[in-house]
């Protein structure tokens, strides 16, 4: 009796090993598959000229054979053509503009949607409920449809124009996004988790609406503002439509139009080093914020896929 | 003493009301009003008329609409029911070992933190006839090297790279939500199915799949809608040309902002209008279906 027990424990505990290392084998699969466009990134990026014609490519190389070339080579001065005097891909132009609209639109963001949680969290108001419906159901419709007659509004602002200033540019890039309905939506759950007590207290202490969101909600609500803060931020970086039909000269472009432009323009052959040492310079940046806040970004993320 | 609020609480809501009135319901309005116009010259603000149906009977009769549509609506029925499939065995992987799976969950969130058109530029050397990955893995399996995306490729490797892609931009956001959405089962769940010793497989189909149904559902419709949307990644894999011979990679939504550019000849705002109202309506159908079914899940 005690015989048949044991061996069934042994085959029970064989095949639970067997499915772990199964387990632990497709997860280990997926996530080379997952690192792969990285690391072919990284790897192309830093492949001399002589080492990246060799067909079929290597899979590994040395440190010794690491060749800083590719980088150097976005920074070098085109000698003709349409940028004729810029560096081939001016990176930092790039990355200026980026963070600048990113810092602006995340401020506006911030701002309304604090203010709309609040009115929509505390506030008792004649059509609530209908006007926060209306808000969510436009979070369906798809962003395309706005942008014909946006780009129109940009135009008739006087916004876009041959001679467009700096200043032009960031309106167009930031004004249209400073609000987002998810954010508010968000921010209104956090809100809403605040006791009553605490509301009805600072009205007896005279507290006005507007100290009692500045000096208790804010406060209290600031891990999902930080949240929506560092999600909005990495809006900017992967924006692409918008700023290409906005504008107008190479030196106002984001990141990604900048990335796209740079290696679609010049017409000939493609210099796959080049190509993976800029999207490189573009990729790290986003990485470096992601390992920074990477328990916020991912609590931020799952919250959004996980509504109410 | 709270009703007492009222006009407060649209001066707060003011900022955001009046943003979206000039960005979002404007526009939405005025997009039905384009796609009705005769002969539109957007820059003039000039019109010869109004049209009811022609501005959609042209694009209608375009080849290159039909091509787009074909394309957007493989994109989404390939690549969401596969994207979800995967990220929900990976879940139940992820939640059913003891160890590491931080540093897993990690590794699978990182495609959400990049950037479209770099990593649709990467794929583009992964898929590289001679310089790419995928050939190198071909080879080891004595498979001769293929041209995914090149001059000499055809609709269907152009359109397998782009799946791959597109998939694996996607995996990263569903594998999240759906870890979350299984860390909410109630536990007790699975503890009564150890005492009937069920096996994974059926935990999987009579526990997890329906406990997650909600989600799962939601994340499948709201990706569709994303699917539908598809084109920076196009743009990422392919450039500007979008595919080889050009254009033969098109979206709905490539072929939106291709007739808006134009938008110094006379009607083709109206035309671009006009196939984004059509995008529009397929996904409200999709909003409709959610909505209604998630409605009956609530009654029961």
């Amino acid at each position: 009796m005690s015989d048949t027990f044991n061996t069934d424990t042994k085959a029970y505990r064989a095949k639970k090993i067997i499915r772990s290392v199964l387990t632990y084998a497709f997860l280990f699969l997926i996530a080379v598959i997952v690192l792969i466009p990285f690391y072919w990134m990284i790897l192309t990026s830093l492949k001399s000229q002589t080492l990246i014609e060799e067909i079929p490519p290597l899979l590994f190389i040395k440190p010794s054979q690491w060749d800083i070339g590719n980088y150097r080579s976005l920074f070098a001065l085109v000698e003709s053509g349409m940028r004729e005097g810029e560096p081939l891909f001016p990176f930092f132009t790039y990355l200026r503009n980026t963070v600048v609209v990113s810092i602006i639109t995340t401020i506006g963001t911030t701002i309304t949607t604090i203010l709309a949680a609040f009115a929509f969290s505390r506030l008792n108001f004649k059509g609530r409920d209908l006007v926060f419906a209306i808000l969510l159901s436009t979070m369906m419709i798809p962003g395309e449809i706005f942008i014909l007659t946006n780009f129109l509004t940009i135009v008739k602002l006087n916004l876009y124009s041959e001679n467009q200033t700096y200043v032009q540019v960031l309106t167009a890039l930031t004004v249209p996004f400073m609000t987002s309905v998810f954010y508010t939506f968000y921010l209104r759950q956090a809100f809403k988790q605040i006791p009553n007590e605490l509301y009805y207290a600072a009205k007896v202490d005279g507290t006005t609406d507007f100290g009692y969101l500045l000096r208790v909600m804010i406060p209290v609500a600031s891990p999902t503002i930080f949240t929506i803060i560092i999600l909005n931020s990495m809006g900017a970086w992967s924006a692409y439509v918008w700023p290409e039909m906005v504008t107008m000269q190479d030196s106002f472009r984001l990141v990604s139009n900048g990335l796209r432009g740079a290696f679609t323009d010049t017409t000939g052959r493609t210099d796959f080093g080049q190509q993976m040492a800029a999207t490189t310079l573009v990729t790290l940046p986003l990485l470096i914020l992601f390992f920074t806040f990477r328990k916020q970004i991912m609590r931020g993320v799952s919250r959004s896929g996980i509504k109410g | 003493m709270e009703t007492k609020n009222n006009w407060k609480a649209w001066l707060y809501l003011a900022p955001m009301l009046l943003l979206m009135s000039v960005f979002t319901f404007y526009p939405l309005f005025n997009a039905f009003i384009i796609s009705f116009y005769k002969g539109y010259r957007p820059l003039n603000g000039t019109i010869e008329g109004y049209t009811l149906l022609e501005n959609y009977l042209v694009i209608l009769n375009r080849p290159q609409f039909w091509v787009a549509m074909k394309n957007t609506f493989v994109i989404t029925f390939v690549s969401v029911p596969i994207s979800i499939i995967v990220s929900l065995l990976i879940a139940v992987a992820l939640k059913s070992i003891p160890k590491f799976s931080k540093i897993f969950q990690t590794i699978f969130f990182l495609p959400y933190v990049t950037n479209s058109i770099a990593v649709g530029m990467t794929f583009a050397v992964i898929f590289s006839r001679d310089y790419g990955f995928v050939n190198v893995v071909l080879g080891w399996f004595g498979i001769d090297a293929i041209d995914w995306i090149g001059g000499t490729s055809n609709w269907w490797s152009q359109m397998a790279a782009l799946l791959v892609f597109v998939i694996w931009e996607s995996l990263a956001f569903k594998i999240l939500v759906f870890t979350s959405g299984m860390q909410n089962i109630d536990k007790q769940y699975y503890d009564a199915a150890k005492i009937d010793s069920a096996s994974k497989w059926t935990v999987f189909r009579r526990i997890t799949v329906p406990l997650l149904s909600p989600i799962i559902l939601y994340i499948s419709i709201t990706s569709m809608i994303g699917a539908l949307k598809s084109y920076n990644s196009v743009i990422g894999l392919f450039g500007a040309k979008m595919g080889s011979p050009a254009d033969s990679m098109m979206t709905v939504v490539a072929f939106v902002y291709r007739y808006r550019e134009k938008f110094a000849s006379k009607g083709y705002y109206s035309y671009a209008a006009a196939a984004a109202i059509i995008l529009f309506l397929i996904t409200l159908v999709f909003s409709l279906i959610q909505s209604a079914v998630s409605k009956k899940r609530i009654h029961y």
